[in-house]
């Protein structure tokens, strides 16, 4: 068996880059070992925890379950794309409700919800809960998190600049 | 990782790579063999993927409807027109996760998994499987019970007719809301003629390895109204027949003790 490895470029959070991966890679592991961006974490690499969620041209996807190769000219986005000279208002609404204790699954938490925002603008609190299933939070009981969201989603922070993201 | 990744420009190819190396999987969406590669999984030494566009198609003409095998379940969503099967596709994993896998891959998912394909087995769903130019047709419940009689097909489509309005339903048992994988799932085909119910198909998925058909059930529904009466016999033999499965989420014993409650809800229609 002959493992290859392969240049691979896309865009990511809006830069393009290039990088070699494995055969057999997930994005997961290039996003944090291959690009340097370690805010998709490694939470159960079986698509079951949310923790590596990033967005793939419009789309919400799992990091851990994409292979690398696959995203070949595509437009990937993190929770890095969050980051900037201020905070976006989903990260300032995290902290004011405590939404965040480990932090861990926050980033993923992160991109779940600005997908979310940046595509309806005004959820329900259940298009919350279901935007955000898929994403697990052992400390917090959800409780907060999706207070926070919400809070964005009825302009609480509208004061605040508007995300990054999707 | 020690996995080779195969690309090739037709099904054709794809088909004799898997052929020939039994270590060869067909990668579609992804969601169940990268779980296995990310686990180390030594039985897989090569994905094998295929470029054909007609695989990510939808076609619909008139009541007959054709889903490409690399279809999502997030495509189903997007389409109005395919309504009946929203909560067959809303009920597979998360949203990042209906992104991301496929109507083939979940022909192929064991248990607690499947509940897409537990819904095309009620709608007497058949499989297309890459075989020369146009493909060869078989029931999927052939597939499903490893009655292909091909040495690991590569499904191309699924295929099959649209039910009319309230015939079709559907219901995921979980434990964990709003996402869990299944205790049982239950698809029901009830095509009514006179007021009684005629050439009824349910599948039950979760309960076994693979989605099932429950055949008795089937025999004591059909020429029953879709009432507390009618359907008291069809309920009565809901387990029947099956030794149900124990994992994390629920035992044998428990799937068969509920699957008669779960049944009665769904053909009553009672959320």
């Amino acid at each position: 068996m002959s493992i290859k490895r392969k240049p691979l470029q896309f865009n990511l959070n809006g830069s393009d880059v290039a990088v070699f991966v494995n055969d057999g890679d997930n994005l997961l592991n290039v996003l944090r070992r291959g690009v340097g961006d370690l805010t998709p974490k490694y939470g159960c690499g079986q698509g079951g925890c949310g923790a590596c969620t990033v967005v793939i041209d419009g789309q919400t996807k799992l990091a851990c379950l994409v292979l690398a190769e696959t995203v070949e000219g595509r437009q990937v986005e993190t929770a890095a794309s969050l980051a900037g000279g201020e905070l976006d208002p989903l990260q300032e609404a995290f902290m004011d409700h405590f939404a965040a204790q480990c932090g861990y699954c926050t980033p993923g938490m992160l991109v779940a919800a600005r997908h979310l925002l940046n595509e309806n603008t005004n959820p329900t609190r259940g298009e919350v809960v279901e935007a955000l299933s898929g994403n697990l939070c052992r400390c917090t009981g959800y409780e907060p998190i999706i207070d926070a969201v919400m809070d964005v989603a009825n302009g609480a922070y509208s004061n605040r600049r508007a995300g990054g993201g999707s | 990782m020690t996995v080779e990744i195969l690309t090739c420009p037709d099904l054709g190819q794809a088909k004799r790579a898997l052929a020939s190396d039994k270590s060869a999987r067909f990668f579609g969406g992804g969601t169940l063999l990268m779980r296995a590669v990310n686990e180390g999984d030594q039985e897989i030494g090569k994905l094998v993927k295929a470029h054909e566009p007609a695989m990510s198609e939808i076609r619909v003409s008139g009541a007959d409807i054709t889903l490409g095998a690399s279809v999502t379940m997030r495509d189903v969503l997007d389409r109005d027109d395919l309504g009946f099967l929203h909560d067959a596709a809303r009920s597979v994993g998360s949203p990042a996760i209906r992104n991301m896998a496929t109507i083939g891959g979940n022909l192929f998912a064991v248990s607690p998994y499947g509940d897409f394909a537990t819904a095309l087995l009620a709608l007497d769903a058949d499989v297309v499987l890459a075989d020369g130019m146009r493909g060869r047709a078989m029931p999927l419940a052939d597939l499903l019970g490893g009655r292909g009689g091909a040495d690991r097909p590569i499904v191309q489509a699924v295929s099959f007719r649209r039910p009319s309005a309230g015939e079709f339903r559907f219901r995921k048992v979980t434990r964990v809301h709003p996402r869990g994988a299944a205790v049982v799932t239950l698809a029901a085909l009830v095509p009514q003629s006179g007021g009684v119910v005629r050439n009824s198909r349910i599948a039950y998925g979760g309960l076994e390895n693979r989605p099932v058909r429950a055949d008795r059930v089937e025999r004591a529904l059909d020429g029953q109204r879709l009432d507390e009466g009618g359907i008291a016999r069809a309920v009565s033999v809901a387990a029947d027949g099956f030794q149900g499965r124990t994992d994390s989420l629920a035992t044998d014993w428990y799937r068969l003790q509920v699957l008669p409650v779960h049944l009665k809800r769904l053909l009553l229609g009672d959320d």
